[in-house]
């Protein structure tokens, strides 16, 4: 399998039924390599259904997704070699301990030394020195960090995180901030499902406001995020 | 492909080792169906003909599916499904190295269920190793197979535990009944070899065609 890559992604006219349920409706918006794109949008907006198919792991009902020049349906595995994803639940296996769970990963992904792969992780993540203890006996805050070298190990083009901030402190939501900068710095195309306004302000190149699986507004550059906010909830409700 | 049904397998092995959930539910299951059945059926050191055989896979059968419910159970638990369908590996790779860890700790059950029933059913079980195991593997082999691409295809299902059971018995019934049908024959005074052989071909055809479908429809079961 060769790895492809792709410098933006396009989201055409997306939605997404379940039966009859509407979680996505005609969803587009567009952001380049380099870039850090919020979905931002109360509970039950659309936000973690719109990362599940960015991810390729939902199909869209109706309405395309093209990284670059790709489809999920034509490039399958070699696209999702280039996709990291950090979700509300982190996919790591509690009995295996922080540098098991980071080389099965890295060995899934491909990585021609795991282990070595996995090492790296956890001192950038700050834990080596509990590499060898089991993920079942870390705090919430602690996990998050590993499930986030988890879904970066590969170094992927995309990244898709679902409220990373959750049950973090406040040195390790500072040390997530520099690193999500750092992604931004280093060609990748990030995008953050939050609603944690605070902490997205002044990350956010684009912030796209979903309500009930709506865009209610796409803000270039947003500053004031909680005002900008309310306003449109208070303008579509 | 292989290097990710190894990874898969090894990190399955891990996390069972650590946790003994599975060996302990089913071995405490198997054993217990093979007393009850003993204390039943066994009188004055007498067991009925061929009951050994059909106590033994009923044992795997019963042991097994609580071992393949609980398979995929554990990537739902902790969401890891989704990171797994997420890696750029094969999916089929996925459901082999899956499919490989059920295979191992059922044959490990098996290991202690053969002596156990041959000694509480006075059958010469052991007689004939190489085809008892050649038996017992290849029914192994078809009956998980099955039962890991059902348990797969289950997993988001409420009602999975009851859906599994239901689902995979009667398409593993000439599994089951052929691997009951070659143990029966090795139990004879006079082990008629070339029935064993022709038992354990239908047994090994079964697995050839239940893994090929199995590979085949995994990754559309696991799409969305």
């Amino acid at each position: 399998m060769i790895p492809l890559d792709f410098e933006d992604l396009t989201v055409e006219d997306v939605s997404r039924h379940f039966g009859r349920r509407r979680a996505l409706s005609r969803i587009s918006f567009q952001t380049p390599k380099r870039s850090i794109l919020g979905l931002l949008g109360p509970n039950g907006a659309g936000k973690s259904t719109m990362l599940a198919v960015l991810a390729t792991l939902m199909r869209p009902s109706s309405g395309a997704v093209r990284y670059g020049t790709h489809t999920a349906g034509a490039s399958g595995a070699a696209l999702r070699s280039r996709i990291g994803i950090l979700g509300h639940d982190l996919f790591l296996y509690p009995e295996l301990t922080a540098r098991e769970n980071l080389a099965f990963f890295a060995g899934l992904y491909g990585a021609q030394k795991p282990r070595a792969a996995a090492d790296a992780a956890l001192q950038r993540s700050g834990l080596a020195d509990r590499a060898d203890d089991p993920v079942a006996s870390f705090s919430r805050g602690m996990r998050q960090r590993v499930a986030l070298e988890r879904a970066l190990i590969h170094g992927p083009r995309l990244v898709l995180l679902d409220e990373p901030f959750t049950g973090l402190d406040d040195a390790s939501t500072a040390a997530l901030v520099a690193r999500l900068q750092a992604l931004r710095e280093s060609d990748a195309i990030v995008v953050l499902a939050t609603h944690d306004l605070d902490l997205a302000e002044g990350l956010l190149d684009t912030a796209v406001f979903l309500r009930d699986g709506r865009i209610a507004e796409t803000v270039a550059r947003p500053d004031a995020l909680r005002s900008t906010y309310r306003t449109i909830m208070r303008r579509t409700t | 492909m292989i290097r990710t049904a190894w990874l898969v397998l090894k990190k399955d092995l891990t996390v069972e080792v650590r946790s003994l959930e599975i060996a302990y539910t089913t071995l405490f299951f198997a054993v217990s169906c093979v007393l009850f059945f003993a204390f039943a059926l066994v009188k004055e050191g007498k067991a009925p003909e061929d009951g050994a055989a059909g106590i033994l896979w009923i044992a795997i059968a019963f042991g097994g599916t609580l071992a393949l419910g609980r398979t995929f159970e554990r990537e739902r638990q902790s969401e890891t499904l989704r990171a797994l369908l997420m890696a750029p590996a094969a999916r089929p790779a996925i459901y082999v190295g899956k499919l490989l860890g059920i295979v191992a700790l059922l044959v490990a059950a098996e290991i202690i269920l053969v002596p156990l029933v041959a000694f509480l059913f006075q059958a010469p079980l052991l007689s004939h190793p190489f085809w008892l195991g050649a038996v017992l593997l290849s029914g192994t082999i078809g009956f998980a197979t099955v039962g890991t691409l059902f348990s797969a295809m289950l997993v988001r299902a409420r009602s999975r535990d009851v859906l599994l059971p239901v689902l995979l018995y009667p398409i593993t019934v000439p599994v089951i009944i052929a691997g009951v049908r070659a143990t029966a024959a090795l139990l004879q005074p006079d082990v008629e070899l070339a029935l064993v052989r022709f038992w354990v071909a239908l047994l090994v055809a079964l697995d050839v065609v239940f893994v090929t479908l199995a590979l085949w429809t995994f990754e559309p079961l696991m799409t969305d």
